[in-house]
C-alpha cells in the first residue's frame, strides 16, 4: 500500500537534495570542526554555509543563528535567556494555543514563581489584542507568541505584536517551528529578538534546529559547555543535520511560491470537497489568515482516533485533535481555547501538506474519506438522533 | 500511536452486533459527547432468561468501538445472573488486552451493562448515585471505590486509566488519593471475614439494608423491611410499590440477595415472608 502522507507539520520527509548533502559527513568529512587540522575545519566551512542559508532564508545575519537540537531547545533557550537577562523581571506573556514547548515551560516557570499570562484566543483561533496589549507590563521580561499554530495552520500578526513589546522594552520570542518555509519572513524588517525554527519541519533531518538571536540582544546559554557556536551553545555539533538544514532552508526558500500556490490549491481543493461532501462539517481557525499547507476539520458525532484509524486502512496520514490521540482525556488546549464544542473537538482532524503531495493523492482522499466518517456515524449514538433533530427541523419548516 | 492487539483492530475493523435491539428488555446510555465517548447498549432476553440478541452504538475511539463490540459477543447467551459478573478486566481479555490508558473503555463497557440490566430489573445503579469526585468527568465517589477494589488500582494514575477520574483539571487528585487509601485499608468484604457470630450476621444485614438496598428501593416508591435471620436465611417482607410489583423476586434475587452476599456473607439467600 502507497502512504499519502498529509501530516506534514508532524514532521516531514526529508528531501533528496537534503540527506545527499548530508551523507558525505557521515563517512568523508566526519571530523570534528573545533578540530586544529585540515580535515576538521573544512568541516567548519560547510557549517559557516549552513549559516548562511539559514539565515538567508529569515533574512538574519550568518551571526543571529545559533543551531540547536530541535525546536523545544531553541524555545527553552530562547526564554531561559529573556529570564536571565532580565534579573529584575518576573513576568512572561504568552498564549493558550502554544507548543508545549512553550505551554509546559510556561507551567514549570509559573511553579518557579514567575507570573504567567496566557493570551486568550477567538472563536476562529485569533489573538485578542486589546487583552496582549494589557498583560504587557512593566514586569514582563520576555513575550512569546507563536507565529502559526501547529493544529489550525492560524498565522498571528507577531510582527505588529513585537512591535508593541518593544515600545515597552520588552524582549519578543516567536515560536516559528511552523511558519519558516511556509511564508515568507524577513528579520531584518521586524522587531522581533528571538525566533526558533525547526529541522524536521521544512525537510531537513529530526534532531536539529536554531535559534535565532537579535544582535546587540543580550544572551545566556541554556547548554554550558565548550566554545561551540561562540560559547552560546555548548556540544559538538550536529555535523550533517546542520549542513542538511542550510540545504533545507535554501530549498524552502526556492519552494516559497509554490507553497502558497500550488500547495495551497491542494489543500483549498482537498477542504472545499470535504466540508461539501461531508454534512455537519467545520473548518477551525481563521481561513483568512492561515498557513498555505494546514486544514484542521471538524466532523460531529464521531471521534478522531477512530477517523485516524480507518484512515490509515487506506495508507492515509493524518492527524487529529481528539482525547484519544492526544494521549490525554481532553481534546486538544488548541480547540478548547477557541471555544470549539465538543461535539465537534473530539471528531477534528488535521491534514498538513507538502511540496510533495499530488493532485492524485489527493483526489484518492476525497473519494475514500466521506465513506469514512459515514461508516463511523452508522455507529455512533449520537448521529441519528441529530439527523433526526434535523428532519424534524425541514418537516416543520416545510408545514 | 497506540499498541492495540489484533482482536482490537478486527473488533473495531468488524464491529459485530452494532445498532439498536427493538423492543430491548434492558437498555442503556453510558458516558456522554463531552467526555470523549458514549455507548448505547440494547439486549432482548429468550424464553428462558437468556439474552438472545445484544446490540451496541457507540461515539469514540477504536478500543471503545472493540470494547462494546467485545461485550455484545460475550454475553449473547448468558442469563442475567451470569451477565452480571462479568466485569471490565473480562472484557480487556476477550480483546487480548488493552492499552493501560485505555481501560476506561472496558470500563464503559461494564457500566452500561450493569445500567442496562438495572434497567430491565427497574432498579438504580447504586454506582450511579453518590458524591461526584471529579468534576470534569463526572466520576461518582462508588464508581471509584469500585474499580479500585475490583482492579486492585494502587494510584491516581491508574484511577484516570480506568475512570477518567482525575484526567481534566486534576484538582481531584487529592480526593481519589484518599479513596484508594481508603479501599486497601479495608479488609475485603465478606470472603476475607471470619465467620460472624449470629448477631454479628443479623447487624450487618441490617446496616447493609439501610445504607445500599433500602435507599435505591424507595427511589422507586417500595421498601423492604428485615423479619428474620434463620441460619442464612434471610426472611424480608416488601412494602410499598415493591409489594406489588411483579418483577419483585428479580430485584430479592440479584440485587438484595447479591449485595447482602457481596457485603455480608456469601451463602446468603434472601426468601420473602408476608408479612
Amino acid at each position: 500500500m502507497t502512504t499519502i502522507y498529509l501530516d506534514n507539520n508532524a514532521t516531514t520527509q526529508v528531501a533528496p537534495e537534503v540527506l545527499e548533502a548530508m551523507l558525505p559527513y557521515f563517512h568523508d568529512f566526519y571530523g570534528n570542526p573545533s578540530s586544529m587540522h585540515t580535515f576538521g575545519g573544512q568541516v567548519g566551512r560547510q557549517i559557516r554555509k549552513a549559516r548562511e542559508q539559514v539565515a538567508g532564508l529569515i533574512g538574519a545575519r550568518d551571526d543571529e543563528i545559533i543551531f540547536t537540537s530541535c525546536g523545544t531547545e531553541s524555545d527553552n533557550t530562547a526564554i531561559r535567556s529573556a529570564l536571565a537577562t532580565n534579573p529584575g523581571k518576573r513576568h512572561i506573556v504568552t498564549t493558550r494555543v502554544e507548543h508545549p514547548a512553550i505551554h509546559a515551560l510556561g507551567a514549570r516557570l509559573a511553579q518557579d514563581g514567575y507570573r504567567v499570562t496566557e493570551v486568550p484566543v477567538d472563536g476562529d483561533g485569533r489573538l485578542n489584542l486589546e487583552n496582549y496589549a494589557r498583560s504587557l507590563t512593566p514586569d514582563t521580561a520576555v513575550v512569546s507568541v507563536m507565529w502559526a499554530n501547529n493544529e489550525t495552520g492560524v498565522i498571528f500578526p507577531v510582527e505588529q505584536l513585537a512591535v508593541m513589546a518593544r515600545n515597552k522594552g520588552i524582549l519578543f520570542h516567536t515560536d516559528a517551528v511552523q511558519t519558516v518555509g511556509k511564508i515568507p519572513i524577513d528579520l531584518s524588517q521586524s522587531a522581533i529578538d528571538l525566533l526558533s525554527l525547526s529541522g524536521h519541519k521544512l525537510h531537513a533531518a529530526k534532531g536539529v534546529g536554531a535559534l535565532y538571536v537579535r544582535k546587540g540582544t543580550r544572551f545566556s546559554p541554556f547548554l554550558i559547555g565548550g566554545h561551540q557556536e561562540k560559547g552560546r551553545r555548548g556540544g559538538t555539533e550536529n555535523v550533517p543535520s546542520i549542513i542538511g538544514l542550510g540545504v533545507a532552508c535554501e530549498l524552502a526558500g526556492a519552494n516559497l511560491e509554490k507553497e502558497n500556490t500550488a500547495v495551497k490549491f491542494l489543500r483549498d481543493k482537498l477542504e472545499t470537497a470535504l466540508l461539501e461532501k461531508v454534512p455537519d462539517s467545520r473548518v477551525n481557525g481563521d481561513r483568512h489568515s492561515r498557513l498555505p499547507n494546514t486544514s484542521n476539520l471538524s466532523f460531529a458525532y464521531v471521534e478522531g482516533e477512530a477517523i485516524l484509524l480507518l484512515l490509515n486502512e487506506f495508507g492515509i496520514c493524518a492527524s487529529s485533535g481528539s482525547a484519544c490521540t492526544s494521549g490525554s482525556l481532553q481534546p486538544s488546549h488548541v480547540l478548547r481555547a477557541m471555544g470549539v464544542p465538543f461535539t465537534m473537538a473530539h471528531g477534528s482532524i488535521r491534514f498538513s501538506l507538502s511540496i510533495y503531495n499530488t493532485k492524485a493523492e489527493i483526489d484518492f482522499v476525497i473519494e475514500k474519506f466521506p465513506a469514512v466518517i459515514e461508516r463511523l456515524r452508522a455507529l455512533s449514538p449520537y448521529w441519528e438522533e441529530a439527523a433526526a433533530a434535523v428532519c424534524a427541523t425541514r418537516d416543520f419548516e416545510g408545514a | 500511536m497506540w499498541e492495540y492487539s489484533e482482536k482490537v483492530l478486527e473488533h473495531f475493523l468488524h464491529p459485530h452486533n452494532v445498532g439498536e435491539v427493538e423492543q430491548p428488555d434492558g437498555m442503556a446510555l453510558v458516558g456522554n459527547i463531552a467526555c470523549g465517548d458514549a455507548l448505547k447498549l440494547t439486549f432482548k432476553l429468550d424464553e428462558n432468561g437468556r439474552i438472545k440478541e445484544a446490540r451496541f452504538k457507540t461515539f469514540g475511539c477504536a478500543s471503545a468501538i472493540a470494547s462494546a463490540s467485545a461485550l455484545t459477543e460475550m454475553i449473547k447467551g448468558m442469563t442475567v445472573a451470569e451477565a452480571e459478573k462479568v466485569t471490565n478486566q473480562d472484557i480487556a481479555d476477550y480483546l487480548g488486552g488493552l492499552p493501560k490508558e485505555k481501560m476506561h473503555c472496558s470500563v464503559m463497557g461494564r457500566e452500561a451493562l450493569e445500567k442496562a440490566i438495572a434497567h430491565y430489573k427497574g432498579v438504580p445503579v447504586a454506582e450511579a448515585e453518590g458524591k461526584i469526585i471529579c468534576e470534569c468527568f463526572g466520576v461518582t465517589e462508588p464508581e471509584i471505590e469500585r474499580v479500585v477494589r475490583e482492579n486492585g488500582l494502587q494510584t491516581v494514575e491508574e484511577v484516570t486509566n480506568y475512570t477518567k477520574a482525575g484526567g481534566g483539571c486534576g484538582g481531584c487528585h487529592e480526593a481519589i488519593q484518599e479513596i484508594i487509601d481508603r479501599v486497601h485499608a479495608q479488609p475485603k468484604p465478606a470472603a476475607a471475614r471470619p465467620k460472624l457470630t449470629n448477631i454479628q450476621k443479623i447487624k450487618m444485614i441490617e446496616d447493609t439494608l439501610e445504607r445500599e438496598i433500602r435507599p435505591a428501593l424507595r427511589q422507586d416508591g417500595g421498601d423492604i423491611e428485615l423479619i428474620d435471620v434463620v441460619g442464612n436465611k434471610v426472611l424480608v417482607a416488601t412494602r410499598g410499590a415493591c409489594a406489588s410489583c411483579v418483577a419483585v423476586h428479580l430485584t430479592l434475587k440479584d440485587f438484595v440477595e447479591a449485595k447482602l452476599r457481596e457485603l455480608v456473607w456469601p451463602e446468603l439467600e434472601v426468601e420473602e415472608v408476608s408479612q
